[in-house]
């Protein structure tokens, strides 16, 4: 891979912030929060904004009518900056997968922004939203879906260039591809085979490859090494740190497995049916979690160590994620939480840093969804 | 930043990932290279595949098989005169009809209307039907509900041989290439609706999303993505029905709605050896039983295929 | 909870009362697999036993065979192709691979169930939850409808599905995954069997319904004196309630331990290997370890030891002799109960 960076990138000035707090006033805490965090990282390079995404439900056959909605992802805010990696945990259906989705304008977003370098991409179509894709690129889950079973390794990798002629000229392709192959690690010689000839890890290799073809600045992860056995899963996240500070690249990784995502991340958001239930740095989220679902999914998560285990707290919510359509009123956690009062049903806790710890110099302020938050340790960390 | 400073060990895991010596030993292999290989050693479609080729080479060059005229009858010959089946390959060898034509000849001269009617319509069939089907299957929306949701679905309602009829009736001459055209007509929806299936589910795929995401154009996505990986159910559905619309051909022949008189084709014998079915049955009987042959080697040619093509077999 | 709370009633041993030995046995059990490109031995040589009231778990990645000696053990393994050339599996002290067919059939479900990873495929989508509840007792136990529903509705109460009695006759894709993994335990449970396999039964499921799922099995094998054989790939889980680890790889047990002991001391360098590759939720790591290599070609499993590619400590010995489970010892020589390591270096392993 030649230069780490590109220059024909006009930056254009960042969002208007206070064009969106008058826009949406309820946001205006959670706006003024992200700015306050906003600490010597420079600017972002991601910045997403009240992102909505509904799917309609509808009846009827012949007239279809909108009887409701599902609320997949349901306004959530965040930054990416340059060079780092961002992590999304959460279980299925909290909307984690939408939002990767969102974010690489694969669905379109019922309201909300998304700024790369300060333009709306859920805005941008054809021309544009082509350039935009060159910098955004994505690592699927399933390595064994993820690549056209049809074409050759070769033809895969190659594929990026084929729809951005501009990024290498044809003569220089085949060799572009071999350099790709070995920067994840794969013989150069194996151009021409089918990916159903690699195992697993082998296939989440290609597909890296595939991703770093154009030479991105973002890269999201969805769920890239769950599909893998263990001992590869090691294999892969070691390469992707490699490559992110080979190629300046900034990650939004999301997954389940909170222990892969506190390894690979630097900050860590925590979602729960379509809001972002918490965020901060990885270690105010798994040392000093203040949001009771963080708590009890970080006690939930089985560690391989049967002693540590014994000293550990745990956490067994009782039920089922309520459904997406239909979520609970006020805080959407509120069905399955200890500590739940008449005002979590009313009123819809904010993301941001809780009043009682604001101006703290201490991990425990960082910013979390609930109007009861308070600090328990839950990990047991050393 | 995550500890950005740590490569060297990582890098040596992944040369020596590189070479597990059961995949260097390997050639490159693709999905359709692999069914191939199934197939070769499919009994089925060795046995199909035979037939068919000899029916293809009887059909282009029906003179290498027979001297006699399909056409010219000879009264000399007494259709009631038993067939001489000591002589294969002779004007006598499977008798004579009322007009005296050589049986033999006119099954080998008739070949050819049978080969080009299933080929064409089935050419026809996947080219309308897949277009269609995956149109509908890959835009959804309205175009979905408009072209499989109403149109296949109209289509799909008329009988086939009966509309296949109606169709006919209205010509006054009917060559090959109308009787074709009326199968065609009616016949593409099996494979519009195989078709759209397949779409709807490779379009859900992941490598599809990863090529949307890399800003591939549309047309893009159909034919580099889409249509090879929904080609294979095509492939299988279209060629087991060219063995029904060689048997539609003759039937509507038969009928005397397709080819008559004087085209030579298996049905129009069939039609005309019915009369003769208490004296004579060798008239149509071996029509009969090349049409049944036909059809069965594309069958069995569609079953084989299927079975090589199904991912669940490997 | 190796051992068994005495202060509770134990139900009764079941069964005919005569054998000793442990619940069920397998011995050199070998499986391949005749495949277009050749044989893939999925199984080469597996020894484990299991108590009643004893969790084994067998961990393993995909390819390891810890799916396919289950799938063995149950009867439920497709022959052809597969095929299995040598071993015995003893259910209180009978072998089941010189059983009949039918004497087979008897055994499958009344006395070892089966859970799967899967619920929603293992559940027929088109018949009510309380219908196949209630089939087990129709066709095992010749109950009426009524008493079978009856019965279906104590058994979803015993694995705490909320008012059971209003669910009964809802279908599979009305409950969520933890619920129908629930229900394919209730399942599994019916007949009151006396050992109960598990093949990755919480993998599918999200983490705080991991914990819940995983509970309750614990708390009714307890409750049933019940063997209970969980497969996974997951060490984490593992370490929650197994009693003794079977870790395999390529088709052989390659470490075999009680459980607390495998995660402070591993005795072979696999296990070792997949103890530093996983990062640790308590920790923020440096780099993983990542064990190097691929996992094994069943087709072309490596001579020797099969891990040696892939081993930090391989010498020439690994790719000759295949190393047998070795009793593990402390470093004075007083041998560790229940340990085993199939590693010529299982000294330099666990003591250094």
């Amino acid at each position: 891979m030649a230069e780490p960076k590109k220059s024909d990138e006009t930056v254009d000035a960042t969002p208007n912030v206070t064009e969106i707090v008058q826009q949406d006033a309820s946001t205006t805490s959670e706006v003024e929060a992200i700015l306050d965090t906003r600490v010597d990282r420079g600017e972002p390079i991601l910045q997403v904004r009240n992102l909505v995404k509904h799917f309609p439900l509808t009846s009827g056959i012949l007239v279809k009518k909108q009887v409701g909605a599902v609320k997949a992802v349901d306004g959530i805010s965040f930054d990416l900056y340059q060079g780092e990696t961002l992590g999304i945990v959460g279980e299925s259906g909290c909307g984690k997968s939408t939002v990767a989705k969102l974010l690489m304008t694969l669905e379109k977003a019922t309201a909300g922004e998304v700024f790369y370098k300060g333009q709306d991409i859920t805005k941008l179509s054809g021309r544009a939203l082509k350039a935009v894709r060159r910098n955004i690129q994505m690592v699927f889950q399933d390595p064994y879906t993820s690549l056209n079973p049809r074409m050759t390794v070769g033809d895969i990798i190659g594929e990026p260039f084929d729809i951005h002629p501009e990024v290498a000229p044809k003569g220089d392709r085949r060799r572009k591809v071999q350099e790709l192959l070995d920067v994840v690690g794969l013989n150069p010689e194996y151009i021409n085979r089918y990916p159903h000839q690699f195992s697993g890890g082998q296939r989440q290799r290609i597909g890296i490859a595939r991703g770093l073809a154009l030479n991105p600045e973002i890269i999201i992860c969805d769920e890239p090494v769950s599909a893998l056995d263990v001992s590869v899963q090691a294999q892969v996240i070691n390469l992707m740190d490699k490559l992110q500070g080979e190629f300046n690249l900034s990650y939004i990784f999301i997954a389940h497995d909170l222990s892969i995502v506190r390894h690979i991340s630097d900050r860590v958001g925590v979602m729960y049916l379509g809001k972002m239930a918490e965020i901060g740095t990885d270690e105010q989220i798994y040392e000093h979690p203040t949001h009771p679902y963080t708590q009890a999914l970080l006690s939930a998560v089985p560690v391989p160590d049967p002693e540590a285990r014994e000293h550990r707290e745990r956490i067994i919510l009782s039920g089922d994620i309520p459904s997406p359509a239909n979520p609970p009123s006020g805080c959407r956690f509120r069905t399955r939480c200890w500590k739940v009062q008449d005002r979590c049903s009313t009123e819809v806790p904010l993301l941001a840093i809780p009043e009682r710890f604001q101006g703290l110099d201490s991990p425990v302020a960082h910013e979390s969804a609930c109007h009861f938050a308070e600090e328990k340790d839950v990990v047991g960390a050393a | 930043m995550p500890d950005m400073t740590k490569t060297a060990p990582e890098a040596e895991a992944i040369e020596d990932a590189l070479a597990p010596p059961a995949v260097k030993a390997e050639k490159a292999r693709s999905l359709w290279g692999d069914a191939w290989a199934d197939l070769r050693r499919n009994p089925y479609f060795v046995v199909s595949s035979v037939l068919i080729l000899v029916l293809l080479v009887i059909a282009a060059f029906p003179g290498w098989f027979t001297s006699a005229s399909p056409t010219t009858g000879d009264l000399v010959h007494h259709y009631l005169g038993k067939p001489e089946l000591s002589k294969v390959g002779s004007a006598e060898w499977l008798g004579y009809d009322v007009q005296g034509r050589s049986v033999y000849a006119r099954l080998i001269h008739g070949t050819r209307a049978s080969i080009i009617v299933g080929i064409s319509v089935t050419l026809l069939v996947t080219v309308i039907g897949g277009l269609i089907g995956m149109i509908a299957g890959y835009f959804g929306g309205w175009i979905d509900a408009l072209l499989s949701g109403f149109i296949t679905n109209v289509f799909f309602g008329i009988p086939f041989l009966l509309g296949s009829m109606v169709v006919l009736q209205s010509f006054t001459s009917r060559s090959v290439w109308v009787v074709s055209l009326a199968l065609a007509f009616l016949g593409w929806t099996q494979i519009a609706r195989v078709m759209r299936g397949a779409v709807l589910t490779i379009k859900q795929a992941d490598y599809v999303h990863a090529a949307k995401a890399l800003g591939a154009s549309t047309s893009r996505i159909l034919f580099r993505h889409i249509l090879p990986n929904a080609m294979a159910p095509v492939i299988v559905v279209a060629t087991i029905s060219l063995g029904v619309f060689i048997s539609a051909e003759a039937t509507l022949s038969y009928l005397g709605l397709g080819l008559s008189s004087p085209a030579i084709s298996w049905g129009v014998d069939i039609s005309g050896g019915i009369a003769q079915i208490r004296t004579a049955q060798h008239i149509m009987l071996y029509p009969s039983i090349m049409l049944s042959i036909t059809v069965l080697a594309f069958i069995m040619l569609g079953e084989a295929v299927r079975n090589a093509l199904d991912p669940k077999m490997r | 909870m190796s051992i068994i709370d005495t202060t509770k009633t134990i139900p009764a041993p079941r069964g005919d009362g005569e054998h000793q030995g442990p619940l069920l046995e397998v011995r050199d059990l070998h499986v391949e697999f005749h495949t277009r490109d050749g044989v893939a031995k999925a199984v080469n040589g597996v020894n484990y036993s299991v108590n009643a009231g004893e969790t084994l778990a067998v961990l393993g990645e995909s390819g390891s065979g810890k799916s396919v000696t289950a799938q063995a053990i149950m009867g439920i393994l497709d022959m052809p192709p597969g095929k299995i050339p040598q071993g015995e599996i003893f259910f209180r002290g009978e072998d089941m691979l010189k059983m009949s067919a039918e004497e087979r059939r008897k055994v499958r479900g009344r006395k070892i169930a089966m859970i799967f990873q899967d619920a929603l495929s293992s559940l027929n989508p088109v018949l009510s939850v309380g219908y196949q509840l209630g089939e087990m007792f129709r066709v095992h136990q010749g109950l009426s409808k009524k008493d079978a529903k009856a019965r279906s509705i104590e058994l979803m109460d015993k694995v705490k599905i909320p008012a059971a009695a209003a669910r009964v006759n809802d279908y599979p894709h009305q409950f969520s995954g933890g619920m129908r993994q629930r229900i394919m335990i209730a399942m599994a449970l019916a007949l009151e069997p006396d050992l109960i396999i598990a093949d990755e039964p919480t993998t599918a499921l999200d983490v705080t319904v991991q914990a819940q799922v995983m509970d309750l099995l614990a708390e009714l094998q307890r409750e049933y004196n019940m063997g209970l054989i969980l497969i996974t790939h997951d060490l984490g889980v593992v370490a929650d309630v197994a009693d003794k680890i079977a870790v395999m790889y390529a088709g052989r047990i390659v470490e075999q331990a009680p459980v607390h002991e495998i995660y402070k001391r591993p005795a072979h360098p696999y296990t070792k290997g997949l103890l530093a590759s996983i990062p640790r939720l308590d920790q923020k790591g440096q780099e993983l370890f990542a064990i190097k290599g691929l996992p094994p070609n069943l087709l072309k499993v490596p001579t020797g030891c099969a891990f040696n590619p892939r081993c930090t400590m391989a010498q020439d010995i690994c790719s000759t002799d295949v190393p047998v489970l070795h009793p593990v010892a402390e470093q004075d020589g007083t041998e560790l109960v229940g340990r085993g390591s199939a590693c010529h270096f299982w000294k330099e392993t666990i003591h250094g």
